[in-house]
């Protein structure tokens, strides 16, 4: 059996009262692309800020490659990683390129400015976006526009797992068709690990190879995506179905 | 609840309020300090905010100055005037800027302009994911945002009260020669001859002092901003009430250890 990429074991995690993760158990295999899903509120950006060490889980395991996660030198562990924030969250006091070339110009991957910009531009130019954004600033772009330059900097550094936190939210359709399709197309050609956290079912298709789903704090069902439709799980089919009836109470 | 317990109950969960909130702003003067002398260095963000936070709050400074020294030159005639002492114009206004106004007004002029901005610049960081961003980039916040910014403002309040000062002694020096009839000549003369070298050093170590409290209180309240617009707001307004009562506090504690005898 081969050794998963990211492992969640047992993981719990509570704010206060709220108990958000009770148990969580999820393999995730080297170069596949998981798409989680679940209501509002169900605990799935924890469970992304629990692998990143943002969080930290009340209890259980998250492991890296066979390591837990929390091991190790932080500033290694992170250049394995490569994340598209919900906003984008782009540093709007740098250029795009700047943001896109962030880690290029400190640190351990450090580079001769020239080198970084080039490279900068050349992922731009991947994600759809010529070389004369490069110069502009985060606020002179549309929100489409952000989450790929969002996209441009989180593969920059070739990382070998890849997170993407809702990425089509607030994005007209066929911009996040376009989104969908590169994410699609980057992850496959980097061979990197993805996990996509995301309410858009349009996203799930496209991305996903496998698709668990989280309620009440525990991983309701998983899958290959191809199986998602005729699961006969009722909280599933409700969910993936948008119905407003069954088991889900749709005012939590 | 018998009424005793309903009067001391409040008073115990506001004291231990006020406690907790002390030890978690020691905890991140704690760290802010023990990483200025950890590597890695971020000496362009550092020359950034010495440009920002230094240079930037040079007219408010002197503004404040120039007309802090000129009021004061005419409060002194005019209270002079009564023990026939005028003549102390210039003395009492170069002593009284540069041990005392020139560091609290301009460290409490920075804090409105740099406690504020800082607040509400991390904290909009905190709420938009940036300051998640820069930990997935492998980029510690506190070096990168925090340490810069509070270096910057400790180094640069001393040569911004330095300047402040000199300008606050001119504005006393103008409203002195000007208004007040006093000679020229004479009016440098008494404020050379009456100022001592302690009494510039002392304002100028207050003022970092108050530089690194200002910063400091921009960036905690900053990192910890709510979520939202309300929540940054209410991080900028902390940011300057708490810097400015910090300034106030420190001011005393410090004209204590340099002049009581």
């Amino acid at each position: 059996m081969t050794q998963p990429k990211i492992e969640f074991r047992n993981v719990y995690k509570s704010f206060g009262q709220n108990h958000v993760l009770q148990g969580i158990d999820l393999t995730i295999d080297k170069g596949e692309s998981m798409v989680i899903i679940g209501g509002s509120g169900t605990g799935k950006s924890v469970l992304l800020k629990c692998v990143l060490g943002l969080l930290t889980p009340d209890k259980g395991e998250i492991l890296i490659d066979g390591k837990p996660s929390s091991d190790g030198d932080r500033e290694a562990f992170f250049a394995r990683f490569g994340m598209l924030f919900q906003g984008g969250a782009l540093f709007d006091s740098m250029t795009v390129w700047q943001n896109v070339a962030f880690r290029l110009l400190r640190g351990t991957l450090k580079r001769p400015k020239s080198e970084a910009r080039a490279i900068a531009i050349e992922k731009l130019r991947r994600v759809g976006l010529k070389e004369w954004v490069a110069d502009l600033y985060p606020a002179e772009l549309s929100g489409g526009m952000q989450k790929r330059v969002g996209l441009a900097r989180a593969i920059a550094a070739d990382p070998e797992i890849i997170f993407f936190d809702e990425p089509t939210t607030g994005l007209d359709p066929i911009m996040s068709g376009v989104i969908n399709k590169l994410i699609r197309e980057i992850v496959t050609e980097m061979g990197a690990t993805a996990m996509t956290i995301t309410h858009d079912m349009s996203s799930v298709r496209a991305i996903a190879d496998k698709v668990a789903m989280i309620h009440d704090g525990k991983v309701r069902w998983t899958g290959p995506v191809a199986d998602m439709d005729h699961s006969g799980d009722p909280y599933l089919d409700q969910f993936i179905n948008a119905r407003a009836e069954g088991p889900i109470e749709a005012i939590r | 609840m018998n009424p005793v317990s309903a009067l001391l109950t409040p008073i115990g969960h506001s004291t231990l309020a006020i406690l907790a909130a002390i030890g978690r702003i020691a905890i991140f003067m704690a760290q802010t300090v023990s990483h200025i002398f950890r590597p890695p260095f971020y000496g362009r963000e550092l020359l950034r905010q010495l440009l920002s936070i230094g240079y930037f709050s040079l007219p408010v400074v002197g503004l404040t100055a120039i007309f802090t020294g000129a009021a004061l030159a005419l409060q002194i005639f005019e209270g002079g005037a009564r023990f026939n002492a005028e003549s102390v114009v210039p003395s009492i206004v170069a002593i009284g800027m540069v041990r005392e106004l020139g560091p609290v007004l301009g460290g409490l002029m920075v804090a409105g302009r740099v406690a504020s901005s800082v607040a509400a610049e991390l904290g909009t960081m905190r709420v938009t994911e940036q300051i998640d961003a820069l930990v997935t980039l492998s980029t510690n916040p506190m070096k990168y945002l925090t340490v810069p910014r509070v270096l910057a403002a400790t180094l640069a309040m001393p040569v911004l009260v330095a300047v402040g000062d000199a300008i606050g002694i001119m504005g006393g020096y103008l409203v002195g020669v000007t208004k007040l009839g006093l000679n020229s000549a004479a009016y440098i003369q008494n404020t050379v001859d009456f100022l001592v070298s302690w009494d510039v050093t002392s304002g100028l170590i207050k003022a970092a002092v108050f530089g690194f409290l200002l910063a400091l209180m921009g960036c905690y309240h900053g990192m910890n901003s709510g979520r939202g617009a309300q929540g940054v707001g209410r991080a900028t307004t902390n940011a300057v009430v708490s810097a400015s009562v910090l300034i106030l506090t420190a001011n005393y504690i410090m004209t204590t250890l340099f002049f009581s005898t």
